[in-house]
């Protein structure tokens, strides 16, 4: 495993599915063997307010907060908070943003567009193809497991190319 | 890297893998009221069907339940935000005498930040007024060992614990490793007067005990592999507690620390040690100077961070410009705020109140948001259950004024029901209104009394708000639904002219609860 700790910041606002990606992402992470730490700040989240998620993972993470300038992905679901959250960004780090609409015209259910952006970010990421299926299997009810697995691999080519 | 999925680790909050941690303890019995961010301790525990777990009607009736069943024998946890902790003061100082027959755990939640609180206080102090041992974890991991140690603690020393986690820790989210659960058998049940009631003279010899006890504490916080030395460079030290460590640790990695996870009493000896092994020393930690302030007694010379860095919650930026020597530039930044949820029941009783010019003395739940422009209907938040009492003393400064009480129905249940007997007894005048949805929606919905589920959801007795408010005192109860503006606004113009105390419970569930 390589020294680096791969930085990823969620962003929006309550009820955009956040936590839920950042979950995915930070479960993916641990089950390829790597130490992960997440933070989420959530209470506010269900009123509307801002949703701000920081996974972190590598061989020994300390902070479970990134700084400005030190993230590798962006993943943001809203525009007024892109805005905010852009200064996370490293110079040469990726920003999903510009999927944002291509993502909301490939998804059939707008609760999927989390998932399908997860799918994107899993392309860049040093992580198995079967630890993000264990993750989606961890993290949603088993009924809708099927349907969220097929949405991450639409995002996971969207991604590729 | 092995080619295998890692299986035998999870993915746990600060608050689950505590919760953890004491359930492989063998914990029994577990308390709390709900409150932001220390709400998913319990919720977690509640998985557990071999324990008994309970969301008791307030903090003070929380703790006191889980300490009685530590002297009843059982390893217990009394979970809280901080803020909660100040409402069960009052057993907390004596408990500290009594001590316990099976480890007592007191687990509080400070929240620097504000994230979800009225303030910002540093409970870290009370280990000092309380004369009880505090542990500081710094992440889930350490959150999930350190209650291990706490209950440890609390049974060799016969002393409640408090173990503290801030809102950063409760809410990341780090991988851990699950083991067994074991239970430790239980001591003999015995009758021990002079050891539990806390009459002067028996009180009197307590405290003595408690005295000697520190000193026994003080000398195993020197031992103890929770204040550990991590030699590196001599050049830079750091003595640091808590989420400020990893902070550092990010920032300095080459740099020497002492990191204490007990942090009362302190470890004088390790202290000066470690001050004498390095060529530059800094204390930093987040919110109060509580460390700074004990290690100046010590005469060891530091540096700490400027004082403007008390005020909030830290990152790893902060923390480097406060090692930096900085003041703290204070940033505006553009959050989105909370607002209450489109079609909540509290829009309309609000609505009505501010059309009707209302002073309104608020209390602690979602509807405080109703203060915010351009509502602007609410006028005051101090604590639990003010917006009854603060409505009484209110009228007495401005007797010409409407004025009027607002709260939630859980947060009635908590500590308003004392302010409505307290008016009715003293005479008192004018409505107070329970915002009533049927659950306490601010922390995410839990049961309360009024609701008649358990924390399991399990049918029990159910409280009958209006019923109870009569039987207090009010002269006149009434039951609408905020929804139907013409009776609502009716009933509220017609008791605000009587010279009456009136309750007037605004009915409608939340639109969050899960059905």
């Amino acid at each position: 495993m390589k020294d680096k700790t791969y930085n990823v910041t969620f962003g929006g606002v309550g009820g955009q599915g956040i936590l839920k990606a950042s979950e995915i992402c930070g479960w993916a992470a641990m089950f390829d063997g790597y130490r992960v730490k997440k933070s989420e700040v959530h209470g506010m989240a269900q009123r509307g307010g801002s949703v701000e998620s920081h996974v972190r993972f590598g061989r020994k993470v300390y902070s479970p907060l990134i700084s400005a300038g030190d993230a590798d992905f962006l993943v943001c679901f809203h525009h007024d908070e892109h805005k905010r959250l852009k200064e996370f960004l490293k110079p040469a780090g990726t920003d999903l943003f510009a999927y944002l609409d291509r993502a909301r015209a490939a998804v059939e259910n707008p609760r999927h567009l989390n998932t399908l952006l997860v799918g994107v970010l899993s392309a860049g990421l040093p992580i198995r193809q079967e630890c993000w299926m264990k993750a989606i299997e961890t993290v949603f009810k088993r009924k809708i497991v099927q349907e969220n697995k097929e949405v991450f691999l639409k995002g996971r080519e969207m991604g590729k190319s | 890297m092995s080619k295998k999925i890692i299986t035998d680790r999870v993915l746990l909050s600060g608050n689950e893998a505590l919760a953890y941690g004491a359930y492989e303890a063998g914990l029994k019995v577990a308390c709390a009221y709900p409150g932001t961010p220390s709400t998913e301790i319990l919720e977690t525990l509640a998985r557990f069907e071999e324990l008994d777990v309970q969301w008791s009607v307030n903090e003070k009736v929380a703790f006191e339940v889980a300490l009685g069943s530590a002297i009843g024998g059982v390893r217990s946890l009394f979970a809280c935000k901080h803020v909660g902790l100040n409402v069960a003061m009052d057993p907390l100082m004596t408990a500290s005498y009594t001590g316990i027959e099976a480890g007592f755990v007191v687990v509080v939640c400070d929240d620097p930040g504000m994230h979800s609180s009225q303030n910002e206080q540093d409970t870290r102090w009370v280990s000092i007024y309380a004369k009880l041992p505090l542990l500081e974890p710094a992440s889930p991991g350490e959150a999930k060992q350190f209650v291990k140690e706490a209950f440890k603690i609390s049974e060799r020393f016969d002393t409640p614990v408090l173990l503290r986690m801030t809102t950063r820790i409760s809410h990341t989210k780090e991988d851990v490793k699950l083991t067994n659960r074991v239970v430790p058998e239980q001591p003999p049940f015995e009758k021990r007067i002079q050891k539990y009631v806390m009459v002067p003279g028996h009180a009197y010899a307590r405290h003595i005990l408690v005295e000697k006890r520190l000193k026994k504490l003080k000398a195993f916080s020197e031992r103890t592999r929770l204040n550990r030395i991590e030699p590196g460079s001599k050049k830079l030290g750091f003595i640091t507690s808590s989420i400020t460590y990893h902070y550092l640790k990010e920032r300095y990695p080459d740099a020497s620390y002492l990191k204490l996870g007990m942090t009362q009493p302190f470890c004088d000896d390790k202290i000066r040690q470690f001050a004498a092994g390095v060529k530059k020393l800094f204390v930093v930690e987040e919110l109060d100077p509580y460390l700074e302030e004990h290690i100046k007694t010590l005469g060891v010379k530091f540096s700490a961070k400027h004082p403007s860095y008390r005020i909030g919650e830290l990152n790893p930026q902060l923390v480097q410009e406060a090692v930096e020597g900085k003041v703290k530039r204070e940033k505006k930044v553009a959050k989105r705020k909370p607002r209450l949820c489109p079609g909540c029941p509290h829009w309309h009783t609000f609505a009505i109140l501010k059309k009707l010019g209302f002073f309104v003395a608020g209390d602690i739940g979602c509807y405080t948001l109703a203060c915010l422009p351009p509502t602007s209907a609410l006028h005051s938040c101090i604590c639990m259950g003010a917006g009854v009492t603060l409505n009484e003393g209110w009228r007495k400064g401005a007797p010409n004024e409407k004025i009027v009480g607002v709260l939630g129905d859980s947060t009635f249940v908590h500590s308003g029901v004392t302010g409505l007997i307290n008016a009715a007894y003293n005479k008192a005048r004018g409505i107070i209104f329970i915002l009533d949805n049927s659950t306490t929606a601010m922390t995410g919905g839990q049961q309360h009394p009024a609701t008649g589920l358990t924390i399991r959801n399990e049918p029990t007795k159910k409280l009958v708000l209006e019923d109870l408010c009569r039987a207090c005192g009010a002269d006149n109860v009434d039951v609408v639904d905020p929804q139907n503006h013409t009776d609502f606004e009716r009933i509220v113009t017609k008791r605000i002219e009587q010279d009456a105390l009136s309750v007037i419970i605004s009915r409608h569930p939340c639109k969050l609860l899960k059905r």
